[in-house]
């Protein structure tokens, strides 16, 4: 591989890792909020239940 | 038709991304011919520039935000200010370090500090990166938005004194591609360059749509955790 070729695939792979991480990032943020809703859900049923007793 | 770019669904704005890019890497780098000076690492302006012009379309875009909540208060405005500031920034991360391996390529140096389009450049970014130490100091409220939205128009200015900066002085080291006789390039060489551009701002903007969405309901679900508990 020619030093050009390294640089021009340094370039494209620095991009490519980058919006990769951030994909990574918002599935972990993702992950977070579908932990919520799930909190939300449980906290709702339980004063339902409780409303209803 | 959709009336508007966000009225369009946000897993169809991705696949025509994903769409729009692929096939600007196919151009880049199966139709559009090597550059006779540089050769193969000329390929990185297509990666390069357009990412540039999108940071500066996303600094814009920010601004453009903020104007519209200084002048109307409208709802959601300063959060997607500061969604379309956070994809400059990042953008303009990814336009320092492949225009630092461009520079180590093309000139033999990762960085110098005599091209003013250089510097111009950083100082555009560091002056929108620190606009979260603004935000992040400041408790959420119409202050903090208040506040936000008129740092992001402050910078706006720096967008054309960056793009005119080569233009105005003699910067000899950082080459102009876009004179006043137009793009000095071959037509294959600009469509590949146009279809990149469109990539990336499709990209901007798909980055831009989700972290929006994630921000928002981000802040339904507090609302909701307040009426709840």
């Amino acid at each position: 591989m020619s030093s050009s070729e390294k640089y021009v695939a340094a370039a494209y792979l620095v991009v490519f890792v980058g919006v990769l991480a951030w994909v990574a990032i918002i599935a972990s943020k993702l992950a977070r909020l579908q932990r919520e809703v799930a909190e939300l859900v449980e906290l709702a049923r339980s004063r339902h239940e409780r409303d209803a007793a | 038709m959709p009336a508007r770019l966000r009225d369009i669904p946000l897993s169809t704005f991705a696949w025509v991304t994903v769409v729009v890019l692929g096939g600007a890497i196919a151009l880049i780098f199966f139709y559009a011919p090597l550059d006779a000076d540089q050769g193969l690492t000329q390929k990185i302006f297509y990666l390069h520039v357009p990412i540039a012009l999108t940071s500066y379309a996303c600094f814009g875009w920010g601004a453009w935000k903020a104007l519209t909540h200084l002048r109307t208060r409208a709802p959601g405005a300063d959060l997607e200010s500061y969604a379309a500031i956070h994809q400059g920034v990042i953008f303009g991360a990814f336009t320092l370090v492949t225009g630092s391996i461009w520079a180590r390529a093309s000139w033999g140096i990762w960085w110098t500090w005599s091209s003013n389009q250089l510097v111009t450049f950083l100082v555009l970014f560091l002056f929108y990166s620190a606009y979260f130490m603004l935000r992040y100091s400041v408790e959420p409220g119409p202050a903090r938005a208040n506040m936000c939205a008129v740092y992001a128009l402050f910078g706006v200015v720096l967008i054309p004194i960056s793009w005119l900066s080569i233009r105005l002085a003699n910067d000899f080291i950082h080459p102009t591609v876009f004179t006043r006789h137009g793009p000095q390039m071959s037509g294959s060489m600009f469509f590949a360059f146009c279809v990149s551009w469109a990539g990336l701002l499709l990209l901007a903007a798909t980055m831009y749509r989700v972290e929006l969405a994630g921000k928002r309901l981000d802040a339904r679900l507090r609302e909701l955790r307040e009426l709840l508990a």
